[in-house]
């Protein structure tokens, strides 16, 4: 890939959702781990660590495919958005 | 036993949320502000490019669509449907969304794409003239702040539910942390928060439905404890047959007859209101235009219909278990009221999804549940108070009224036109507190605006002949018309309503909205034909007939494979529907 583009990194929103989701994923995998599992609300199943550990693959899942295909500016659009946006502000 | 346990619940906050319950909220925010944060800050000098939605791919556009609507509508009206009619709700989404959905993809998106027509009031301007532009203008900025209402309402019984403050406090408050949010630059990302929310709103919908039928023994037990709830109250509770099949939906529509529910459901439901309500829905639409191309911009709407079909297995299926798990549900359910519920004034329907997480989840995943929410009633109640504004400030003001300023000024006065909304919606909450189900209310203001505009809307694109003297004509008759049917019936107005025609449910904001489109399109006709119409060379772009066919057809679709093009998609989202109402 030629040094000169880039890419979207903090922006890619597969960036954002698989952030949220992990960071979700190990809170809940914690509780379900460390915390109470509360049997009598859940019928006895550890609800935290099930939806944890899956949170958890979720967010890999979209920061993996973020990482491996990346999403490339095109500068022209971005111009173009930028001419839009001026004149309407 | 249970006496007490009421008692006690009335006294202390509905939700006992931990420190854990905060810390999730918290990081939601810190996403979602952060974005903003960024954003306003240009740390990147392409980040306007990202934030508009241009480089998204149709599977975000698609999940941008189904969560711009899945806000205090889908979520606690759905479940309050399904409290109190169970699964004939489901109309809402296989009859009330899907067709209407293809249809916007199929039919109308090439129409928009190919015509420029970029909002509903600029459509009326430029067909129909000022009258109908005017009339639009203003029944849409209410309509904002009557639905904004809605949105703080329902904000406002969960800060209720979660701290235990008196309402009204719990409303200003609430609208407090909206206009926060709005001027911390909330809005500039909105295609990602709507993403974002609809992940952690199937990501703690999906364990608490699962959960549920977990503790009532799986579907069985369900349909076991929904008959045996009718049957213990034969006279307040409707026959479980009513409430485990779809059709013919009676107790949804509150019609005695099962062949004029269907009509009710097919020409109120499926057509009058849900056409109306996703074809000139351009908050939705917009969320297609973001997309790359036309090809993409046809296809959101049909990808979204993926998703949303099976919406209501997160959404109506917890109403019906809360009807038969949570105690003091299934007691409003029997007709008996119980003090208590999210705003304090006593438990509804309504209130049926927040006992369900009390009772069900544990904290930790109820701290996921309250920020789907949050975010959600949030961010509706933000996107209707910028719609209201920017109506407001150019719709209205700059086109009427004070003319020429600089864009300056217009500015300045939206950042006022935000203030004057936060504030009108605590007043427009009140409102909406007066309905036990919002969806009645909800069906009910639908019927007013959106039904006449459907109507005009489609005659004047489809129908060269119309005039400008009918378009605003028949926005107003088709208003008033659908106004008299409610205040008319038993309850669609609530307690105003004078009852003199035997409709309630919502089968009463079917027939209003049903009415007003009726209304509405034969004094169109009648008015056209005595009036003279526009020249057909000013109506290209914005009637069929006139529009070049090459404006209406995207070249490069034909070359995708099959699973890629909008028709074939769209033909196995209608068999999956159609499926899915032969199971239900």
């Amino acid at each position: 890939m030629a040094q000169n583009e880039k890419t979207a990194g903090l922006f890619d929103i597969r960036n954002v959702i698989g952030g949220l989701m992990a960071v979700y994923g190990v809170v809940l995998t914690l509780m379900g781990a460390f915390g109470d599992e509360e049997g009598d609300k859940t019928g006895d199943v550890n609800a935290n660590l099930w939806a944890g550990l899956v949170l958890l693959v979720v967010g890999i899942v979209f920061l993996a495919w973020a990482r491996m295909r990346p999403v490339v500016v095109d500068e022209e659009a971005v111009a173009e958005v930028r001419r839009e946006d001026e004149h309407n502000l | 036993m249970a006496a007490a346990h009421v008692v006690t619940l009335a006294s202390d906050t509905l939700i006992d949320a931990h420190a854990v319950d905060y810390l999730l909220i918290a990081i939601y925010f810190a996403f979602v502000i952060g974005i903003g944060v960024l954003a306003s800050r240009r740390v990147s000098d392409s980040v306007d490019f990202f934030l508009s939605g241009r480089s998204l791919p149709a599977w975000v556009t698609g999940l941008a669509f189904i969560s711009a609507n899945l806000g205090a509508v889908e979520i606690m009206g759905m479940s309050a449907n399904g409290a109190q009619f169970g699964l004939p709700s489901v109309h809402y989404f296989w009859i009330g969304a899907i067709p209407a959905m293809l249809f916007l993809g199929v039919v109308m998106m090439p129409f928009y794409y190919g015509s420029k027509v970029r909002s509903v009031p600029e459509f009326m301007r430029r067909r129909f003239g000022p009258g109908a532009h005017l009339v639009n203008a203003i029944s849409f900025a209410v309509a904002q702040l009557l639905i904004a209402g809605i949105n703080l309402y329902l904000l406002g019984s969960i800060v209720h539910a979660l701290l235990g403050w008196p309402l009204w406090i719990a409303l200003i408050v609430a609208a407090a942390i909206v206009l926060s949010y709005i001027t911390l630059g909330g809005l500039r990302a909105a295609i990602y928060n709507e993403v974002l929310q609809f992940f952690v709103i199937v990501a703690s919908l999906a364990p608490l439905t699962l959960l549920g039928l977990h503790r009532l023994g799986g579907w069985d037990g369900l349909t076991d404890k929904v008959k045996a709830a009718a049957d213990a109250n034969p006279k307040t509770v409707a026959p479980a047959a009513d409430q485990l099949n779809s059709w013919p939906g009676d107790a949804l529509t509150g019609f005695d007859s099962s062949f004029l529910s269907v009509i009710g459901i097919v020409f109120g439901l499926g057509f009058v209101l849900s056409f109306g309500y996703w074809t000139t829905n351009f908050v939705e639409v917009q969320r297609a235009m973001a997309s790359d191309s036309m090809a993409s911009a046809r296809k959101t709407p049909i990808i979204g219909s993926f998703p949303k079909m099976f919406i209501p297995f997160i959404t109506i299926v917890p109403g019906m278990i809360a009807a038969v798990l949570v105690s003091e549900i299934g007691k409003v359910k029997a007709g008996e009221s119980v003090p208590g519920g999210a705003s304090g004034d006593g438990v509804q329907f309504n209130d049926a999804l927040l006992y369900l997480m009390r009772d069900v989840l544990p904290n930790g995943l109820l701290g996921l549940a309250i920020t789907g929410l949050l975010a959600a009633f949030m961010a509706g109640m933000a996107a209707n108070i910028s719609a209201f504004n920017t109506v407001l400030s150019y719709d209205l003001i700059q086109t009427y009224i004070v003319k020429d300023r600089e864009d300056r000024w217009y500015l300045g006065i939206g950042r006022w036109a935000t203030v004057a909304a936060t504030v009108i919606a605590i007043f427009t909450a009140g409102l909406a507190s007066n309905f036990s189900n919002i969806m009645n209310y909800l069906q009910t203001l639908f019927g007013f605006f959106n039904a006449p505009l459907f109507a005009t809307f489609i005659l004047g694109m489809f129908w060269k002949r119309m005039t400008a003297a009918a378009g605003w004509v028949g926005l107003v008759a088709g208003t008033l018309s659908a106004v008299i049917v409610a205040f008319l019936s038993e309850d669609a107005f609530g307690s105003w309503s004078t009852g003199a025609l035997n409709l309630s449910g919502q089968g009463a904001s079917f027939v209003a909205a049903s009415t007003a489109f009726v209304v509405d399109i034969l004094l169109s006709v009648i008015v056209s034909l005595v009036t003279r119409p526009k020249p057909s060379e000013e109506l290209v772009g914005l009637v069929y007939s006139e529009t070049p066919r090459a404006n209406l057809i995207d070249e490069k679709e034909a070359t995708y494979p099959w699973y890629r093009r909008t028709v074939p998609l769209a033909a196995v989202s209608l068999v999956l529907v159609i499926i899915l109402n032969l199971l239900f």
